[in-house]
């Protein structure tokens, strides 16, 4: 298991969240949610605080992680990479930009490269479709990308 | 009641309404093969995942086939279990379960007992026309249990067994799709989690991917060695369950051909565990009494109820779960770790062998007992009071490799000293049995009375928790007894609470104690075959001449040559341990 110790005061705001949901089972899913948005991720420990506090076991909780793409154990990088996978991006594309940025960092989909700089991940339409194929590194946003642009984007962060 | 009227294969039949297909069917001796499904009647077990669609049926007038485990009867429906059509809808199911399955059967130690070869037998499927790609997981060794998931079909019974009957919780189905699989949380180790080794998930598991650590082939080692003197202990539950492994019914009692066995085998000598379990209640029951004592008195540190100790999947479990709570079990070792102290003590000095030489063999019905005997606690500079611990099931094996025909064996006595017992110790393999046989001793020795009747009915059942009130003499103790993890909790969440009213307390980590344990033959669903297990252990009980642990001979010249008194300073050192708290603390 990862050798990661939670801030004091983060742990506290996790317990809160699972008390807005009542401690209730049935709200795992949305406990998540907001743990993950809280911690970027879902490291083990963040998944054993929820179990004690819900009162589910912790595999349950694991099983539950697993299940769902959207949930990561792994954390971002320091330059997040989105790119998205929505219709309109789709169809112009995304799919061979994404496997260039993958190609480039030798990472798979909510993967982070090793030494923490970049993590890729799929969005859902973020309603730029005029944009289209759609791709966000951190903050910023680059519209019209085509799989030769990759390079010079990373090049901006290296 | 309201009921429902159907015919199944053309036969009428009348059930309760609400009643499965499945089980309506049964009721008229109709068999529906089942995979996922299994039920253990009497007990809390029930999975019904409705996933595999193995016992689909026709039901005439609908366009599906439906799942007879999780479909209820409904009045007039006309039910076929054996069409072409359900026939073939069942060797499709099995084509596509085993085109993720490996093709391991001659070298698997779940063949000839393995619910899916079975099926596949049943089934007459000669090759599995799709091949898919086939998962690969990485396997887990602890000292108990192995977990090969490539041969998991995800019934999840496994599931059901750690998380609704052991209330233990350390399995979950991981991951979507054809990736899923039922695993620990992190896909850590067995051994790094909160598993207590009981084995119930390997009692479920249809399949070659739970089993047991097989220690046979290191047993056969020592017992070559010219070295070694090996000596062999069995467990009480075992004699009532040996003989399903070679045919023989259920509940038959097979002590004499067991020792037998045992003797050729090679072993130097053969002894009981049940000499042991005497003195086990020796112990528990001078801690008993004297707790007792002292609460009764007013001590407010004498803490009441005491549990007792002697099965390793419930000291897991308490350590795990209730660490708050150590200072309330008994101290006493399980019955396998005294005999393993005694053994390389008394027994060794005896031999005139340094305990070094000598190796302790004990044939269990239990996972747990294989942990137990690695615990640091229970070594002398790094050599364990119990070497190894094998299963009835392996057992059986070593026999079959021996090519002993088991059946036709003469029946053989144990040897002496540690070969002697009474009723009281025989009963420690069934739910209840521990808890009688300390009043049994207890009573008489707070009385100072004989003991006129020794069948304590009122404790005796397979109810999942029960409760009976002794009268010791003008005394009432009340007395408790669970078995099944998640029963226990429910007894401990009340000590907890300060709502308990018992003076003590019997808990077995297994579903009928140990005649149920995880290293027991498989019952493959059967309650009746834990059941005539019990019968036979109390039959065995009565049939003896002595049934108090007390009146043990060889017990009391241990006490008089070696130990001096009953929870005296030698048996704290021998016969008494330690609890730690194993709740893993999260770091922040
Ligand atoms: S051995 Fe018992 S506690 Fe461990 S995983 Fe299996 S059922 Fe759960
Ligand atoms: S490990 Fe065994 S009991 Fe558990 S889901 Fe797989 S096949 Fe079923
Ligand atoms: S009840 Fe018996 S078989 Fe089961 S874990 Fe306890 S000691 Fe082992
Ligand atoms: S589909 Fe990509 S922005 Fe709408
Ligand atoms: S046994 Fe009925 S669906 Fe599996």
């Amino acid at each position: 298991m990862a050798d990661i110790k939670l801030p004091a005061a983060k742990v506290e705001e996790l317990k809160e969240v699972c008390k807005k949901f009542n401690n209730e089972p049935g709200e795992l899913i949305n406990v998540l949610h907001a743990a993950q948005e809280l911690f970027g991720y879902l490291p083990a420990e963040v998944q054993e605080v929820v179990a004690n506090e819900m009162n589910v076991s912790v595999a349950h909780v694991y099983g539950v992680v697993t299940f769902y793409s959207f949930f990561s154990m792994i954390p971002k990088g320091e330059h997040p990479i989105s790119i998205c996978m929505g219709t309109a991006c789709y169809v112009r594309g995304a799919e061979k930009v994404l496997d260039e940025f993958k190609r480039h960092l030798d990472v798979k989909v909510g993967e982070t490269t090793e030494d923490g700089k970049f993590s890729i991940s799929c969005l859902r339409c973020v309603g730029a479709c005029g944009l289209a194929p759609v791709v966000t590194v951190g903050e910023k946003v680059y519209g019209r990308i085509a799989p030769e642009d990759v390079k010079g984007i990373l090049a901006e962060y290296m | 009641m309201e009921i429902v009227q159907l015919t199944i294969d053309n036969k009428k039949v009348v059930v309760e309404k609400g009643t499965t297909i499945l089980e309506a069917a049964k009721s008229i001796g109709v068999d529906i093969p089942t995979l996922c499904y299994m039920k253990l009647h009497d007990t809390n077990f029930e999975n019904k995942p409705g996933g595999c669609r193995v016992c689909v049926v026709e039901v005439e007038g609908r366009r599906n086939l439906a799942p007879s485990c999780k479909s209820t009867c409904e009045e007039g429906m006309k039910i076929n279990t054996h069409s072409v059509r359900v026939v073939n809808a069942r060797r499709t199911v099995m084509e596509l379960i085993l085109s993720d399955h490996p093709f391991e059967c001659l070298v698997c130690a779940k063949s000839g007992d393995c619910e899916l070869q079975s099926l596949a037998q049943n089934l007459g499927i000669r090759e599995v026309k799709y091949q898919g790609e086939k998962n690969k997981y990485k396997s887990d060794e602890s000292p108990a249990i192995i977990r090969e998931m490539e041969k998991c079909i995800m019934c999840r019974r496994c599931e059901t067994a750690c998380n609704d009957v052991q209330t233990v919780g350390v399995l979950s189905a991981i991951n979507r799709g054809f990736e899923s699989v039922v695993a620990p949380a992190f896909e850590m180790d067995l051994d790094h989690s909160t598993c207590t080794f009981c084995g119930q998930c390997v009692a479920v598991c249809p399949t070659g991917a739970l089993t047991e650590r097989d220690s046979s082939s290191k047993v056969m080692d020592a017992i070559v060695d010219p070295n070694k003197t090996v000596i062999v202990n069995t467990a009480p539950a075992v004699r009532a369950a040996l003989g399903e492994e070679f045919g023989m019914d259920a509940g038959t009692l097979v002590t004499g051909k067991m020792v037998s066995a045992l003797r050729k085998l090679g072993f130097d000598h053969v002894f009981d565990t049940d000499f042991a379990a005497d003195l086990t209640i020796m112990e528990e029951g001078t801690e008993l009494l004297g707790r007792l004592g002292k609460h009764l008195a007013g001590d407010k540190d004498v803490k009441l109820p005491i549990l007792t100790s002697c099965c390793p999947g419930w000291v897991n479990f308490f350590e795990h779960q209730f660490p708050d709570m150590l200072d309330i079990p008994s101290t006493a070792k399980s019955p396998q770790q005294m005999f393993g102290a005694i053994a390389k003590t008394y027994f060794a000095d005896q031999l005139e062998k340094k305990r070094e030489d000598v190796v302790v063999v004990s044939v269990m019905p239990c996972l747990a007992k294989k942990y137990e005997c690695s615990r640091d606690e229970f070594k002398v500079d790094g050599d364990p009071d119990v070497n190894l611990s094998i299963s009835t099931r392996e057992l059986a094996q070593m026999i079959r490799n021996a090519n002993l025909n088991f059946e036709a064996l003469e029946d053989d006595d144990f040897d002496q000293p540690m070969g002697e017992s009474t009723g009281a110790a025989v009963i420690f393999g069934t739910t209840g049995g521990v808890i009688e046989a300390a009043v049994r001793t207890a009573y008489e020795v707070h009385t100072k009375k004989t003991l006129e009747r020794l069948d304590f009915e009122e404790l005796r059942g397979m109810e999942g928790i029960r409760s009976a009130t002794i009268d010791f003499d003008g005394l009432p103790i009340n007395i408790g007894i669970a078995h099944g993890l998640g029963n226990a909790r429910k007894l401990l969440e009340d000590i907890k609470a300060g709502k308990s009213e018992f003076h003590a307390i019997e808990i077995m980590a297994c579903p009928g104690g140990c005649i149920g344990g995880g290293g027991q033959p498989y019952h493959h669903g059967d309650v009746e075959i834990l059941k005539k297990r019990q019968r036979a252990i109390y039959e065995e009980d009565k049939g003896k001449i002595l049934r108090k642990s007390h009146e043990n001979p060889f017990i009391q010249k241990l006490y008089k040559e070696f130990l001096g008194e009953p929870c005296g300073e030698k048996s704290h050192e021998l016969l008494h341990t330690h609890y730690y708290d194993k709740k893993k603390k999260i770091e922040i």
